[in-house]
């Protein structure tokens, strides 16, 4: 039983340090706004998977809550500076010149076709 | 009871809400809390220095999931600091933004950054301290583009980015200590941690990651366009307490958490990355063209001092030796964080007065803004080390222990550092002086000057002799 769930820990909490590598790879590669900020999201998303993968003690036995409510803060937070990146993103896309490739990591003009 | 923990992190939160409720009674109600909160602050810091460390576990939930705070001598030593210069930007602040809009938008979200300093200073267990150091970066970045212009939302775009980058990295070292030791807690995780792949791995992620926030060379290229871009009393919090509350906290995490795990060859590298910093940090000072942008390098090269006292505390045997290292480098970290902001709040006012802050362009700032010239000859005293700044204690001994422990290079840096910082400060005075005739009153505009000139006299005079009281307060509530 212990070695099933040692088993399942180690799957899942090693595809959230995968995440997070790949999110960090892509994060320092990309220079597009909204690629970082999908990159550091996937880096968070792997820091959760971790956390909910140490609270998973077996189908039968109820997971650790300790680690379930640092991830639901986590995702608060990562939900607001998602947010205030992307507001940072249109403020200088507003002023962006039209057609010049946008070198400052402002959201592309794709995206803004959408907001506008 | 009312207990000075709680109330330090939840009056400005509470005053921020406030101020968010009541725009138009946004500066009244903000300098309210800010005489408040520094009140509790200086409270607490009493407390600590009588001797009797402070612990509280809100709502009397305990840990594992209760948030707890706590406060010994650094802490409270920070704290005090801290609100100090915080109350002065905050009067500051109301001559600087007037009534204008831009007040009703400065408030709320420096009020926040507030309530994220003392929380980070006083929280107790690993993941308090990330969600403060996130609350902290965000309301930061939020307020270093407060100008609007293109500029400062593409350097503190940037900010946002590295600062969330850092924080993950941090985050993931605190996951796997969850998954090893299953507590988080401060002192709990200090008595379980071993040596072994886990901690190391959790060192380097967690140490790396706030590496990226307080800036340290190669790490800085984000700080000097973001700090050098916002509102002069922005500036100031940024590069004095912002910055300095990520050291804090890998000074925390390596004292408490990794001691006995973190290596000296660890420390030694953060010490050359410290030189780095000291040795690029004044020379591009130096050669800034502008005083905000010197200002702000400036601020890259003094974060360098303090990482040079790393490998010196490593390699101390307990004790004497590593009680006077620990206290010098919180003097030179009071120090700064009073010289540093006096700095920026001056420049501000040259900039506001003079419509640009172009150092060649300084000339006769001396005889049209004395106060604020004086202040930046203050605070030039403590950046460079003078007596009886409290900048020249810490580096006399930072200087004597690297010589008596077999580390020389780290004093030939820290000379050589003093060198450039005395070129860069005596450039902009040598450029303020140079015309006729001389003024006839000394203030100029008494409500930004004033706090910006009581800040760099703190600096210049009061940190230094009260070298004394402040060790005992390191002593105390351990």
């Amino acid at each position: 039983m212990s070695h099933e769930i040692l088993l399942t820990q180690l799957l899942y909490g090693g595809a959230g340090i995968l995440f997070f590598l790949l999110g960090v790879w892509s994060f320092i590669s990309h220079e597009p706004l909204w690629r970082k900020l999908i990159a550091l999201n996937i880096m968070g998303a792997g820091v959760f998977h971790v956390l909910v993968a140490v609270a998973y003690r077996g189908l039968d036995a109820p997971p650790d809550p300790v680690p379930h409510a640092l991830v639901l803060t986590g995702i608060v937070v990562a939900v607001s500076a998602t947010a205030l990146a992307l507001a940072f993103g249109r403020r200088l896309d507003r002023e962006a010149p039209e057609h010049t490739s946008d070198a400052h990591g402002g959201v592309d003009d794709r995206e803004d076709g959408t907001h506008a | 009871m009312l207990d000075p923990l709680a109330l330090a992190v939840a009056l400005p939160l509470l005053g921020a809400l406030l101020v968010t409720m009541l725009p138009g009674w946004s500066r009244t109600l903000g300098m309210l809390t800010a005489l408040a909160t520094t009140g509790v602050a200086l409270w607490l810091t009493v407390t600590v220095w009588s001797g009797e460390g402070l612990r509280s576990d809100l709502g009397g939930w305990g840990v594992p999931l209760g948030i707890g705070l706590r406060a010994d001598g650094l802490a409270a030593a920070l704290v005090a600091m801290a609100n100090l210069v915080a109350l002065a930007i905050s009067i500051n602040a109301t001559g600087y933004f007037g009534a204008a809009e831009s007040s009703r938008k400065f408030w709320p979200l420096w009020l926040l950054l507030w309530t994220a300093l003392n929380g980070l200073f006083l929280a107790a267990d690993l993941f308090n301290l990330y969600v403060m150091l996130e609350l902290l970066g965000l309301s930061a970045a939020a307020l270093g583009a407060l100008t609007g212009t293109r500029e400062a939302a593409e350097a503190n775009l940037r900010y946002l980015l590295v600062g969330l980058l850092g924080s993950m990295t941090y985050l993931l070292g605190v996951a796997l200590l969850y998954t090893a030791y299953g507590v988080l807690d401060l002192e709990l995780v200090a008595e379980a941690l071993t040596p072994g792949p886990v901690a190391w791995s959790a060192l380097a992620l967690m140490i790396g990651g706030l590496l990226l926030k307080s800036a340290l060379f190669p790490l800085h290229f984000w700080l000097p366009p973001a700090h050098a871009n916002a509102p002069a009393p922005v500036s100031a919090a940024l590069s004095a307490l912002v910055v300095k509350a990520a050291v804090y906290l890998v000074l925390r995490l390596w004292l408490d958490l990794f001691d006995g795990i973190a290596t000296l060859p660890a420390a030694m590298l953060l010490g050359l990355l410290g030189a780095g910093a000291v040795l690029w940090g004044s020379w591009r000072a130096l050669r800034a063209e502008r005083l905000k942008l010197l200002a702000a390098y400036s601020t890259v090269a003094q974060i360098g001092y303090l990482f040079l006292f790393l490998p010196l505390l490593t390699a101390a045997p307990d004790g004497d030796t590593r009680e006077r290292l620990l206290t010098a480098l919180v003097l030179l970290a009071l120090t700064h964080g009073f010289a540093k902001a006096g700095f920026f709040l001056a420049a501000g006012l040259v900039q506001k007065s003079t419509g640009h802050d172009r150092i060649r362009e300084l000339g006769g700032a001396a005889q049209s803004l004395p106060a604020a010239t004086f202040t930046i000859g203050l605070a030039g005293v403590a950046l460079i080390g003078l007596p009886p700044s409290g900048t020249f204690f810490a580096k006399w001994v930072l200087v004597g222990q690297a010589i008596a422990l077999g580390q020389w290079w780290w004093a030939l840096v820290a000379m050589a550092g003093t060198l450039l910082a005395a070129a860069y400060v005596f450039r902009v005075l040598a450029r303020a002086f140079n015309r006729e005739p001389t003024p006839k009153c000394f203030l100029t505009d008494p409500r930004t000057e004033i706090p910006a000139l009581l800040l760099a006299a703190l600096s210049a005079l009061a940190v230094g002799l009260a070298a004394q009281p402040i060790a005992v307060l390191l002593g105390a509530g351990v």
